[in-house]
């Protein structure tokens, strides 16, 4: 009897998640299909003029969908563990300093050593993103538990004076215009070749489920976490990485998408609750979902032209995010 | 057995434990009784490795508490703070099932999932299990603190103030509780307590505190002593027997 009952309680919120996949699927498959080039799907199939149409496939229709397929799902998840480690649930990389400091870094590279395969570039963004958001974390710490809202307007000022010294030298050394790409997500400019290193972001999402558990008690607080017997600082210092390289991935790609973590973080949490393991799946999907359907929006409102990812994320993120304010209390299913 | 020796804790040069040496028992209720500031939450704190000491040590079964694998601790001691700020939204059910995490890893087999019922059935939770944190009364969720304490299933236990915004109701049933777990199942269990008369009629152990030292270490009747209560918080308290227990009026 309680086995039946366990199992129902199990099998519908998988049968629900199947149907989410499904609808990012479905998105997916949209998003293959729009642009600027005619790609009828008929002279795929056909053969005559396929030739091109799978080569403009391969080469760039793919590979920006794909972007925002991970881009989307490790945004979200790494919002979430930032949420959990800071106890707060208005922090994401954007909020924290931890985007900024991957910019940084990103700078710094292109500075002093502009021939670096991306792959170490992106080593030392997450190397700088993480040395800031660790310092973050021990600042926050340090200040008396107020407002909730606090900690991100800290986190803004932070990333602003971090921003202010990268806008500084990329205005010396002419970058300013590679500086606006890391920050502002834009997804038109994905080719073959310059959006692999989001796998390791999307890896990352997918690895990080197997702490889902730590990540939730840890979100309980330090005091419970020791109580259970785990090391509070292994977890926050596994957190930490994720959160960092996830961000640099996204920094030295197409460009993070500001809020866009925050939003599905808290929507997750208000339908489906805080538990990690059941959360974190949701997080991957809804976050890939919406990033696509962003993108979706971007590239048909002005068609033949794009109105960035980040834009229209923005737009759409502060209707929800009023909503989110406004509902905080409500219970869904 | 827990045992505390010459335990200190300075913040900035003031002694907030200062030089206290202690035993509790293998089973049974302990309270710890003192003004607001005498030093008990510290106390508590250090026993349970939350907060390492300044000096001195303390030893649960000869374990030292600073140098035993967390995990292993885990299964032995279990603490509940005083104040548990939790933004999380988990249901009851989660929460009391964390407790299990010692045991099961996160793997929780059919023995986990029946001390979390029975953790749960316990405080009177089963009809809030679905329910959120956020959406429960402080009193409600002081109670699924506790469960989840009580789930973790460990020999000693202490709960710092677990009355707590709890109603009258609700209080005497949590004390009526911990005196049934700790004689049916012979637990230790250690509870920091504002009001003297629960102390004096479920407490088997004493220990008051002021100022960060021992005043007393003894039994509830050395406790419910007008002198000793003078002594302890400084404001008269008249002592009275009713029904076969010492009960203190401060009201007066
Ligand atoms: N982190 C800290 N830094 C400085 N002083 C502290 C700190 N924590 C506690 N204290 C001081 O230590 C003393 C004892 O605090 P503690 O919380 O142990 O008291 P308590 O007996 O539990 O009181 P209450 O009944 O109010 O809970 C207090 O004077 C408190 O101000
Ligand atoms: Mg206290």
């Amino acid at each position: 009897m309680q086995a039946v009952a366990s199992m129902s309680v199990r099998v519908r919120p998988a049968a629900g998640l199947m149907l989410a996949v499904g609808c990012v699927l479905a998105l997916a498959a949209v998003s293959l299909f729009i642009g600027v080039a005619d790609m009828p799907l008929g002279d795929l199939i056909r053969g005559d003029g396929g030739a091109q149409a799978i080569q403009l496939l391969l080469v760039s229709r793919i590979p920006r969908t794909v972007a925002l397929l991970l881009s989307g799902m490790s945004m979200g998840v790494a919002a979430l563990i930032m949420q959990m480690l800071f106890r707060n649930r208005f922090v994401e990389p954007t909020t924290t300093g931890t985007v900024e400091a991957a910019s940084l870094g990103l700078l710094v590279v292109a500075l002093l050593a502009p021939g670096l395969p991306i792959f170490y570039k992106m080593v030392v963004a997450s190397s700088f993103a993480l040395g800031t958001t660790f310092l973050f974390l021990r600042l926050v710490s340090k200040i008396p538990t107020g407002s909730s809202l606090v900690v991100p307007l800290l986190g803004l000022m932070f990333g602003g004076v971090i921003n202010a010294v990268t806008t500084f030298f990329a205005y010396r050394y002419d970058l300013l215009q590679s500086l606006a790409t890391w920050t502002n997500g834009d997804f038109s400019g994905v080719l073959r070749g310059r959006y692999e290193l989001l796998f390791i972001a999307g890896g990352l999402a997918v690895l990080s489920y197997l702490a889902a558990d730590r990540f939730t008690v840890a979100g309980l607080g330090e005091s419970f976490t020791r109580n259970l017997g785990l090391n509070y600082g292994r977890i926050v210092a596994l957190g930490l990485a994720i959160v960092s390289m996830v961000s640099a991935a996204a920094v030295v790609t197409a460009g993070t998408v500001p809020f866009l973590g925050l939003i599905v973080a808290n929507l997750v949490s208000l339908a489906v609750g805080d538990n990690l393991r059941r959360a974190l799946p949701w997080v991957a999907v809804s976050g890939a979902g919406f990033l696509l359907a962003c993108d979706i929006i971007g590239r048909l409102v002005r068609f033949p032209y794009e109105i960035p990812v980040g834009t229209v994320a923005g737009v759409l993120g502060s209707g929800v995010f009023l909503f989110l304010l406004l509902r905080r209390r409500a219970r869904f299913g | 057995m827990i045992e505390i020796h010459n335990l200190t804790k300075r913040y900035e040069e003031a002694a907030v434990v200062d030089n206290v040496s202690l035993t509790l028992p293998e089973s049974g209720i302990t309270a710890i009784v003192g003004p607001n500031g005498a030093g008990k939450s510290t106390l508590l704190s250090m026993m349970a490795r939350l907060i390492a000491p300044t000096s001195g040590r303390v030893l649960v079964d000869g374990l030292d508490v600073q140098a035993t694998p967390g995990a292993v601790l885990a299964k032995r001691l279990a603490i509940l703070k005083q104040n548990n700020q939790v933004g999380m939204r988990l249901t009851v059910n989660e929460l009391v099932a964390f407790g299990r995490f010692p045991h099961s890893g996160g793997r929780p087999t059919v023995e986990d999932k029946r001390h979390v019922d029975e953790a749960i059935a316990y405080l009177g939770l089963d009809d809030l299990r679905t329910r959120f944190l956020d959406e429960l009364s402080g009193g409600q969720r002081q109670r699924a603190f506790v469960a989840m304490v009580l789930a973790q299933d460990t020999k000693y236990v202490l709960l710092d103030e677990p009355l707590n915004s709890l109603d009258m109701k609700h209080a005497a049933a949590m004390m009526k509780l911990l005196r049934r777990t700790a004689d049916e199942l012979t637990k230790s269990i250690t509870v920091v307590i504002h009001d003297i008369n629960f102390a004096s009629i479920y407490a088997d152990h004493v220990v008051a505190m002021r100022d960060g030292r021992v005043m007393l270490e003894g039994g509830a009747v050395d406790l419910m002593q007008e002198t000793m209560l003078k002594d302890i918080y400084d404001t008269v308290v008249k002592v009275r027997e009713v029904d076969g227990h010492r009960l203190g009026l401060h009201y007066l």
